[in-house]
């Protein structure tokens, strides 16, 4: 007999107000006039992310109050570290979403139509005629709706639809960049396929624990593991597979060879909300699925993420040594951040958990920051015509001769990177590496302290070559400069530099709220 | 005013002003300067608050713990912000603020003429809060967090003409040289946590004593990596000479009188923890033996004229390492040195900067000669600089450098021979090349273009610098003249230090008293005589001669000073050769071949990273296979 | 009681004699006469796309027939299971597939009101 599930309506609130606004969003796209669709999408959308911030905000107290509890027949589960997570994603959707809507010069950074043949007449066309994809808010909120629920997904199921969710926007607005049309949809076809790729190993790995355990609710598949015995390949196999199918969205090594091509050819803007906010919501699920899952299997589990672990840091430190375009580099050391993370993973202790929370934080506002100021770094022609983004490192000497406030912002970013005391990636690193020494992995702390070391390399030559080095001018007589913003970007700045700094002097109340989230209950 | 207070104030005045001077940016250009040397009087005005402040208690309450916050609570590991005033730190207060102050007014005359003024001001108060933070520290995660300040700070004003490429290219080195002795404290403190729990001064101090003398050692010894690439000693010791690409003033405050001497400062307040482990003491002996030698060395071949300063830098911080090694007996003899040598030391770089300002910003010395005609305050607060550094009777250096002298000798066993008699012909070295620097630029003939005789060059008119300058250079000068005998007299200095560096014991050393200061001051005067004789009585030739060792030490060997002479004296010499070489070739080397390995790694790398979607898809599947095959097998 | 996989059985069997059934069929009875559009690629009635060498592309109205096409497709597949179970279901099984229709409505409405419905 089927019997109706309860609807908790109330602590769904936050994923509703955004999916509502996705779908209002679509519908402004269909009755709105041209004109006015910018502004109201614009909105719609920071409406919907303020909304949602304060209906998670209420929702952790009532959860400070009342306790954990599992929503909509067990698909979802509302506790502390996921709401903390949704605040966080939240917050970092909210300034992303600044730099997404900035028009510098009149343009923002999408492309007019995105069904246009590259080069074409029709291109050239919408462009003089300045239309706009407007489409770009909808799809935003479609993802930061899928990002929401990855946090709070209690089983697999719904854990693979969130994915789904968040990632099919991302694929399209992948290849929406305005300018360097063939590099961002080669990024986005590229995307797709290694995401569909990576979605069948989840797939995969699912089918096998449901195999295992006869259920898709991780607390069934937990509670299974002690009692179920003679199928430990299927449980071992799933659960990595599962793992694996996560470990591509938060890039780590093997399974992060798109990140580079694919941060590169996104538009700025939507690199720094997929760097920031998909790192965020694919750790929360990680952590979730490790947390609740494998605790029985961790010395199983243990060297494949260690391997994976050191990998990805020294992959990416190495790799992002050797770039020569900004945002390659700034992909490689998402990647090396990505394996400082792990070491949160691998902890397997309450610390790791909050541990993981102050350094996404820390990593999500610096990278939003970051790409922010990379949107407004452009090239320009011996004509003095704008061509693009300036990608070239070399392109970016003396930047902080000419636009002091712009490079020193970008070096605190950087230095936030590097985890320099006082801002606030020291911090975040200080917190999970802290943890992985409770936990005693020490070897893996003692890779992380000299990756990072060898990282700080990159981030202070980008900053020597801002301050240092005299502005190049190229052989075609193209040179670079900073445009004005209209605004949003600066104001997005501005507070990421600003929670930079807090989080780094006065790490305590962040620190604190952290521990507080730092219990996954069943 | 309590201490509490004015402890939080010195810090932030100069961080304010800092501040203010880069966020006003260009609007502030007229009076920044100005703010710039008020901020750090104020600081200056808030040590002495804290010194009377101390003085006013009695010894055993001579510590004041300044809490400011709760920094990191991150379960067992708690870490709070907070400053620790003692008489230790106090003393470094005033070092740093005073002589700051003065070196803050002679930068508004140097800078005149530099369209950045502000900037560099802006710049020196940010390194003059760093420091403070530093030596103010009640953990080593605060200190470090000073530490990392100067760093930056040193970095910016070595690098502040960046302009010039090699200058940018000195900057870098240092920062990275610098970055390497991080490490070592950050493995320290990494190591502290692992073994005692804390990284604050109260509880890892109280628990040195009870430590393995595995982890002691492993923590002494990481902390001596730290404490040497902050004080350029060996082997990290490559970066000072270059430094010198910085304007004068800052050479003068960053690496001579303060931010070179935070090793000493640290291996001095962590003395507990050297305690725990005779290895790591014995390291720093060694360690500062050598450099004092080898600075020593290098001073007597360097022409340029802050070059071969930075050289004696090098070597005098060898002096308080080595002390800073004896244990309980040589911290308070160490820390006196930093401070006579803070003076003297300031006073000599400012008054090359003097020279270099009468002279159009020449610095080789074989360019100069009978500038004592032209610059007669410049010459006389030099010379008494000098007097004090080659440790003349009566003046600062004697005070402090003697005891330090009569401390290396004492103990059991070979180490008070060698360590005794290294740091007794150092003292006759410096006398040697101090001397050399000294007569070469302000005796002897003048070997500038004046006009009238064949030297070659632009025409040189030198004059005296203005009085903004002079100043600071005469109260310096008073300091080398009068401030070791004022702190000596009486041992009042060694009481003033005991609470923190404990009391020692009193030794005889292993030869008498008087026969050790004899021998140190016949050393010195042989020193200044060969000196004067080669660089005073006779002509100093304009480019450095070149010739073999051998063919100089037999044309000379009936003289038994000239062996010393010809073998660390001659510029050009094999032996300056052989240490220039394993310097730039060794060092240098080491530190381009480890980045060179990691760029050849990368591009190895990036070959994966071809654009294909089937290689990456191809990785991919590699990947999973390889995962699922250590999980399965992992398990069996 | 016979096994309850034994109608999947069937089932199968079924799918694959059509499959296989009408190409054999046709190959034995069918009359053989080529021609150029008989040996062509089959598009829905469409002009076939020429091969890769040229410009390979093919019309965007062809995909967005499609991809409407799978839209409804899809829906109907949740509507039939619904409506075999609708008693059961009741209240929230009505609620849900109206939530299911609106949400599948609302990107119908946008590609109508952007033209996407109009052939030229």
């Amino acid at each position: 007999m089927f019997v109706a599930p309860h609807i908790e309506w109330a602590a769904l609130s936050p994923v509703l107000i955004l999916l509502g606004a996705a779908v209002i969003g679509v519908l402004v796209e269909a009755f709105v006039p041209r004109g006015s669709r910018r502004l109201v999408q614009v909105v719609v959308a920071a409406l919907a992310l303020g909304g949602a911030l304060v209906a998670v905000t209420w929702r952790w107290t009532v959860v400070q109050q009342d306790g954990p509890s599992s929503l909509v027949a067990g698909a979802l589960r509302e506790d502390a570290p996921a709401l903390l997570f949704q605040a966080i994603l939240l917050i970092l959707a909210l300034l992303a979403l600044l730099v997404i809507a900035d028009r510098a010069r009149g343009e923002d950074a999408f492309t007019p139509t995105a069904s246009a043949i590259p080069g074409s007449e029709y291109e050239g066309q919408a462009r003089r005629a300045g239309l706009a994809q407007t489409e770009v808010f909808p799809l935003t909120m479609f993802a930061v709706t899928g990002m929401l629920v990855f946090p709070a997904a209690a089983d697999l199921l719904t854990m693979f639809i969130a994915l789904e969710v968040l990632s099919l926007p991302l694929y399209l607005l992948a290849g929406m960049a305005r300018r360097r049309r063939l590099v961002s949809q080669e990024a986005s076809l590229k995307y797709f396929l290694l995401g569909a790729f990576s979605s069948a190993f989840f797939l995969m790995g699912l089918a096998l624990l449901y195999g295992y355990a006869g259920s898709v609710h991780l607390a069934d598949i937990a509670t299974a593991v002690p009692l179920v015995s003679g199928m430990d390949g299927l449980l071992l196999a799933g659960s990595a597979l599962v793992i694996i199918g996560l470990l591509f969205k938060v890039g780590a090594v093997p399974f992060h060879s798109w990140t580079p091509d694919v941060y590169q050819g996104a538009p700025t803007p939507i690199t720094g909300f997929m760097a920031a906010c998909t790192k965020v919501a694919a750790f929360a699920a990680l952590l979730r699925f490790v947390y609740v899952v494998t605790p029985g299997l961790g010395w199983d589990l243990a060297p494949f993420l260690w391997i994976v672990a050191i990998l990805t840091m020294v992959v990416g430190t190495v790799l992002a040594i050797v770039q020569t375009d900004m945002k390659r580099t700034l992909a490689y050391s998402s990647v090396a951040h990505a394996g400082f993370l792990l070491l949160g993973i691998i902890a397997l202790d309450e610390r790791g958990i909050s541990g993981i929370l102050v350094y996404l934080l820390a990593y999500g506002l610096a990278t939003v920051g970051a790409f922010a100021l990379v949107t407004l770094v452009r090239t320009k022609d011996a004509e003095g015509n704008l061509v693009g983004e300036a990608g070239h490192l070399s392109e970016w000497a003396g930047l902080g001769r000419r636009s002091p406030v712009l490079a020193v912002c970008f070096a605190l970013f950087l230095l936030s990177f590097a985890g320099i005391p006082l801002t606030a990636g020291f911090t975040g690193k200080f917190a999970v590496f802290g943890a992985a020494v409770a936990g005693g992995d020490w070897p893996l702390v003692v890779i992380a302290v000299l990756a990072s070391a060898a990282a700080a390399f990159f981030y202070v030559r980008i900053i020597v070559l801002m301050f240092f080095t005299e502005p190049a001018t190229g052989e075609d007589g193209s040179a670079t400069t900073v445009v004005r913003s209209e605004g949003l970007t600066a104001v997005a700045v501005v507070v990421c530099a600003v929670g930079t700094v807090l989080v780094g002097v006065v790490p305590t109340a962040v620190l604190a709220v952290a521990a507080q989230a730092s219990k996954f209950l069943l | 005013m309590s201490i509490d207070l004015a402890a939080i104030l010195i810090v932030a005045v100069p961080l304010a002003s800092a501040g203010v001077l880069l966020l006003l940016g260009r609007r502030s250009d007229g009076w920044g300067h100005w703010l710039g040397v008020l901020a750090s009087a104020a600081s200056a005005v808030m040590a002495f608050v804290i010194l009377f402040g101390l003085l006013g208690r009695g010894a055993e309450d001579r510590a004041v713990d300044v809490h400011l916050f709760s920094w990191i609570p991150a379960g067992e590991l708690d870490v709070d912000a907070g400053f620790l005033v003692d008489p230790l730190s106090a003393t470094f207060l005033l070092l740093i603020t005073f002589v700051g102050t003065l070196i803050h007014v002679y930068a508004v005359a140097y800078m005149e003429h530099d369209d950045d003024r502000r900037r560099f001001f802006a710049y020196l108060n940010l390194f003059i809060a760093a420091m403070l933070i530093l030596v103010l520290a009640d953990s080593f995660a605060l200190l470090f967090v000073g530490w990392e300040g100067v760093g930056l700070a040193s970095y910016l004003l070595i690098g502040f003409w960046n302009q010039r490429t090699e200058y940018a290219v000195a900057a870098k080195k240092a920062f990275v040289m610098n970055r390497v002795g991080d490490m070592g404290l950050i493995i320290a403190m990494g190591a502290m946590f692992a073994s005692i729990g804390s990284v604050d001064f109260e509880t890892v101090f109280a628990a040195a004593p009870e430590l393995s003398e595995g982890w002691a050692t492993a923590i002494g010894i990481a902390l001596l990596i730290g404490a040497c690439g902050k004080s350029a000693q060996f082997p990290l010791q490559a970066w000072l000479g270059d430094a010198m690409a910085g304007p004068t003033p800052v050479s003068a405050l960053i690496h001579a009188a303060t931010m070179v001497t935070a090793g000493v400062y640290l291996v001095v307040r962590s003395g507990a923890i050297f305690e725990a482990s005779p290895t790591a003491q014995l390291l720093v002996v060694i360690v500062g033996a050598i450099t004092l030698v080898f600075g020593a060395i290098v001073g007597c071949a360097k022409d340029d004229i802050k070059k071969a300063l930075a050289a004696s830098t090098m070597s005098q911080i060898g002096y308080m390492m080595l002390a800073a090694g004896l244990g309980p007996i040589g911290y308070a003899f160490a820390i006196f040195h930093l401070l006579t040598h803070g003076f003297f030391k300031a006073g000599m770089f400012l008054g090359a900067g003097s020279v270099m300002h009468g002279m159009n910003d020449e610095v080789n010395m074989r360019g100069f000669g009978g500038l004592s005609r032209f610059m007669k305050v410049t010459w006389i607060t030099f010379g008494l600089g000098w007097l004090a550094i080659i440790g003349f009777p009566g003046l600062s250096g004697f005070w402090s450098k003697d005891k330090i002298i009569e401390a290396a000798f004492v103990g059991e066993g070979w180490q008070p021979w060698v360590f005794g008699m290294v740091a007794l012909l150092a003292a006759g070295l410096t006398a040697f090349y101090m001397s050399r620097l000294f007569f070469m630029t302000f005796h002897g003939k003048a070997r500038w273009n004046d006009g009238k005789n064949e030297a070659p060059g632009p025409e040189q008119h030198p004059h005296e610098s203005p009085l903004l300058m002079t100043v600071p250079m005469i109260v310096l000068a008073v300091g080398s003249l009068g401030l070791g005998a004022f702190l000596a007299f009486g041992d009042r200095f060694f009481h003033w230090l005991e609470p923190v560096t404990g009391h020692a014991e009193h030794h005889d050393p292993v030869i008498p008293i008087p026969v050790i200061m004899g021998a140190t001051v016949v050393l010195m005067l042989i020193g200044v005589l060969l000196a004067w004789r080669q660089y005073w009585a006779s002509s100093v030739p304009l480019m450095p001669p070149t010739g073999s060792v051998l063919t100089r030490a037999a044309r000379r060997d009936l003289y038994q000073d000239s062996v010393n002479e010809a073998v660390f004296a001659r510029p050009g010499t094999h032996t300056v050769r052989t240490l220039t070489y394993a310097d730039t070739a060794v060092v240098d080397g080491a530190v381009n071949g480890l980045g060179a390995g990691a760029v050849g790694l990368g591009e190895r790398l990036r070959k994966l990273q071809n654009g294909h979607v089937r290689s990456y898809s191809a990785a991919m599947s590699v990947g999973v296979v390889l995962v699922l095959v250590i999980v399965l097998v992992a398990r069996i | 009681m016979t096994n309850p996989f034994i109608p999947i059985l069937v089932m199968a069997a079924l799918a694959l004699l059509m499959a296989i059934g009408g190409v054999a069929a046709s190959a034995v009875i069918g009359p053989k006469r080529y021609n150029k559009v008989k040996v062509d690629a089959y598009e829905c009635g469409i002009q076939p796309s020429p091969h890769a060498m040229g410009m390979g592309r093919f019309p965007i109205k062809y995909y967005l027939v499609a991809m409407t096409f799978i839209i409804f497709d899809i829906e109907v597949v949740f509507m039939y299971p619904w409506a075999v179970a609708f008693t059961e279901l009741a209240m929230f099984g009505l609620i849900a597939m109206l939530g299911f229709l609106f949400l599948i409505t609302v990107p119908f409405i946008y590609e109508w009101r952007r033209g996407g419905l109009d052939w030229d």
